[in-house]
């Protein structure tokens, strides 16, 4: 201390060391290590995302230029003269998609409807937690039992009766294989059932109970209350939900590949065999010879990525619409 | 001659906890009964025993009696969707459906009584909304969407769609709660005009509005009706000190 | 309608909304079902130590798929839990809220993306400039579907810490990136390691991807820059093949599988239990 220093006795109001280099808005070394990393991670992310477009983009290249428009149109794929027209895949992934949702969707909502309003509350947990489960399977199991269980049932107690009494429309008609569309649209259907009712149960959840007291407090049966105060409420969210079931099927690869019957050609028949974009490349792949085939099929995953993220994008933005953007972390 | 409350030994628990601890209360005709007392008094869980709407809460149960005019609300086989129909309630915030227009909203509870005609339909929206003093306000475009009113708007909107079943009673959840004093006088003067032909239940946690609208007032404390009189009388000479308490404001 | 007719309504949409939760949950109990019932007959000690006998002997097992499954998880680990983490952490402590969204944005994008297409990703990237099939290719095509799960739940993990935590630290004059790394973040240790449990779980089942990355292997590996077995693969493998044993393998390999993606998901449900964020 500083009793004897030349400035005297205001010397005793100076601080014996300086004050801590502690100024607002300049960082220690460690602060600025880990903002690095973390700053480095988040570029990586960005990164990734975006060269996987390029990638795909540049791979495709060669197939975009030799074939133009003509790829998304035409049906002969031929990889021996060189010739590959998409149309059968994308007529397949659809097809499938969409007969998968015709199945999954009224017993999806009909099942998200019980868990979050119907159901007694003890039922709940452990029927949620079941179709959670569901959702855990890899999809090659699901194939798996799909050759072995669901196929050989479609053949032999399935196909030839409906063949025999519905046979007249061109959807029963042709010989009963087992493979083809409609299994592959019931093994879809029974893939993306989880994610819908999950997702409708979360939007179902999120109407506030203030609508349900407002139709309960008219006279409304529990069908009713239902019906006008939580359902038209998350209309738009269950629509979100549906379309994320639809994402999910579209991309589906391991399972459809097992019981479509992998043959590129379209048919009105769902008897028939079938060939879907995702199938296409988890079949040929590894057997493309030429550069040009290569090109194509990585021009079909591209396609498939496209629409794969706006068919997410705009689920995602729908099911937001009623709940918040919290909702998105789970599918 | 109007139809009458007449509530007798009500108990009300949530799960274990009893909340209401046996109430005897007259609702009377054509007249409106206000619910006053602290916050956590049970009023809300009161009134809402009257349309069976506790029940409604998982756990909730309810003892006792409460009859309209000669029935009880509570006897074995008796059909709560019914109940409801019958005894309409407005709650403390305004709950229109967001997602249906004027019309449709008020019409909500009629068409769940079964496809009726548009045209009566028409005219029975058009009847609740007069009755309701909205109509003039919104007459003009009633395919605009429920939550498009102001505050005061889609309170009154909820009283017509409540009015628009032709319940017997009317039961009101501290209705202007949420609302400015300019709404809140509008809804005061469109009380007065329903107790004509309606019978009114009110909760409030405001004083004056009790002593300005109602004709009966029960006081509610810690789950119990201390004291039940009419309403000038009790705000001039309670009876009990507890009343007297609460009135002059040492509490609550 | 009558009020009875209504009554009646409701209750019969009740029952054939319940018949719909049957519907739904009845393929889980056939498909497990099925899976012990063929799998368990194959399962014995041969199948989990020995390698694939060759074509058309009976026997043998899928010791080499088993440790190739673990090789490339523990490569897309390596690849994606850094990123992912330090993403999710990044997304939950920023207060601005205008160059977060882009982040989100794109990890959920990501999240539905088919894995296939990861795998050309791959392909493109590691297997052609390498020129060949690579258990390092398969990790990162692994990896990267590992990133956008992983960040998004670490995100959500973290956000549930109090701030008054983070407060406490700050409060006690350690500097920002000591808070986050020593109290924030191993409060939200445990919620992290589920998620990633959860990650690791769904990556595990996956075959689309290393159909031309790991390509799959009857044999051990020879390092990591060679084709490489992994269970799914080899499921798909035995599945689409001729012979009965093989398809027998097919399921107890899938029995395996499916045990271990179940306990990882039901361990990760107990220990989150209460956590989450909205509800």
């Amino acid at each position: 201390m500083a009793i004897d220093s030349p400035a005297g006795a205001v010397a005793l109001d100076r601080p014996s060391r300086p004050p801590a280099a502690v100024a607002r808005g300049r960082r220690g070394l460690g602060d600025r290590v880990y903002r690095g990393l973390i700053l480095a991670s988040v570029w990586m992310v960005l990164v990734l995302a975006a060269g996987l477009v390029a990638a795909l983009a540049w791979e495709s290249w060669p197939a975009v230029r030799a074939f133009g428009f003509r790829f998304l149109v035409t049906s002969h794929w031929d990889p021996v003269a060189g010739e590959f027209g998409a149309l059968p895949f994308i007529y397949g992934t659809l097809a499938s998609s969409l007969l998968a949702l015709l199945i999954a969707v009224p017993l999806s909502l009909g099942a998200a409807i019980f868990l979050a309003e119907l159901a007694p509350g003890w039922i709940r947990p452990p029927v949620a937690f079941l179709i959670e489960m569901l959702a855990a399977v890899p999809s090659v199991v699901y194939g798996l039992w799909g050759i072995f269980v669901l196929v050989p049932w479609l053949r032999d107690w399935v196909q030839p009766p409906l063949g025999r009494t519905l046979g007249f429309l061109p959807l029963f008609q042709g010989p009963p294989y087992g493979i083809g569309m409609l299994a592959a649209g019931l093994i879809l259907a029974i893939m993306v059932v989880p994610y819908i009712t999950a997702v409708s149960r979360e939007v179902l959840l999120a109407v506030p109970g203030s609508q349900r007291e407002a139709a309960l407090g008219l006279g409304a049966t529990r069908w009713e209350t239902t019906r006008i105060a939580v359902l038209r409420y998350g209309r738009s969210g269950l629509i979100g939900a549906i379309l994320l079931g639809l994402g999910r099927a579209l991309g589906e690869t391991m399972a459809v590949t097992m019981v479509i019957g992998n043959r590129p050609e379209i048919a009105a028949s769902l008897f028939a065999p079938a060939y879907t974009m995702a199938s296409v490349l988890a079949n040929e792949f590894t057997e493309a010879t030429s550069d040009l085939y290569v090109s194509a099929l990585v021009e079909i995953g591209l396609l498939l990525l496209l629409v794969t993220v706006l068919v997410n994008g705009l689920a995602r933005l729908l099911v937001w619409s009623v709940g918040g953007p919290a909702r998105g972390a789970r599918a | 001659m109007g139809d009458g409350l007449y509530v007798n030994g009500l108990r009300a628990w949530f799960g274990d906890t009893l909340v209401l601890k046996g109430v005897d209360l007259t609702v009377a005709p054509n007249a409106v009964t206000a619910i006053i007392g602290p916050s956590g008094c049970g009023k809300s869980t009161f009134i809402r025993c009257l349309n069976r709407m506790h029940e409604t809460v998982p756990g909730a149960k309810v003892t006792g009696r409460v009859l309209l005019n000669s029935e009880d609300l509570y006897a074995p086989g008796v059909d709560p969707v019914q109940v409801r129909r019958r005894i309409g309630m407005v709650f403390q915030k305004a709950n229109p459906f967001p997602t249906m227009s004027v019309f449709d909203n008020v019409a909500a509870g009629l068409r769940l009584g079964g496809g009726r005609r548009k045209s009566h339909l028409q005219e029975a929206v058009e009847r609740a909304l007069r009755h309701a003093a909205l109509w003039d306000e919104v007459k003009d475009d009633l395919d605009r969407s429920g939550v498009s009113l102001s505050g005061g708007q889609q309170q009154r909107l909820c009283i017509a769609r409540a009015l628009a079943v032709d319940p017997q009673v009317l039961l009101m959840d501290e209705p202007c709660s949420a609302l400015d004093p300019i709404a809140t006088a509008k809804i005061e003067e469109l009380i007065h005009d329903l107790k004509k032909d309606l019978t009114i239940a009110i909760v409030t946690h405001n004083m004056q509005q009790a002593a300005r609208v109602s004709e009966w007032t029960g006081f509610f404390l810690l789950g119990e009706l201390v004291e039940f009189g009419v309403t000038k009388e009790m705000f001039t000479t309670p009876g009990d000190k507890r009343t007297e308490d609460y009135i002059t404001g040492r509490f609550g | 309608m009558s009020p009875g007719g209504r009554r009646l309504v409701s209750s019969a949409v009740g029952g054939l909304t319940a018949a719909a939760a049957i519907l739904v949950v009845c393929p889980l109990l056939l498909i497990f079902g099925f899976l012990l019932y063929q799998g368990v007959a194959a399962l014995n000690p041969d199948f989990f130590l020995h390698l694939p006998k060759p074509v058309g002997e009976v026997g043998g097992g899928v010791a080499n798929a088993i440790v190739g499954s673990f090789i490339v998880i523990g490569l897309a680990v390596a690849v994606g839990l850094p990123v992912g983490i330090l993403g999710g952490v990044y997304l939950a402590e920023s207060s601005d809220r205008r160059r977060p969204w882009v982040l989100r944005f794109v990890a959920d994008v990501m999240n539905g993306v088919p894995s296939i297409v990861f795998g050309i990703f791959a392909y493109t990237v590691v297997v052609i400039p390498m020129r060949r099939f690579s258990a390092l290719a398969g990790g990162f095509a692994l990896g990267l579907i590992l990133i956008p799960v992983v960040l998004r739940t670490t995100e959500e993990m973290v956000r549930l810490v109090p701030n008054a935590l983070r407060e406490a630290g700050l409060g006690l004059g350690l500097p920002e990136w000591k808070v986050s790394l020593r109290v924030v973040i191993p409060a939200a240790r445990a919620g992290i390691i589920t998620g990633v449990m959860v990650a690791v779980a769904r990556i595990a089942g996956e075959t689309a991807p290393l159909l031309f990355t790991a390509l799959g292997n009857r044999f051990w590996h020879q390092g990591l820059d060679q084709p490489i077995a992994t269970l799914p693969l080899q499921i798909y493998a035995y599945a689409i093949a001729p012979y009965d044993d093989w398809h027998r393998q097919a399921w107890a390999g899938a029995l395996v599988l499916i045990t271990l993606v179940f306990l990882a998901s039901l361990a990760a449900k107990v220990a989150t239990r209460g956590r989450t964020l909205a509800r």
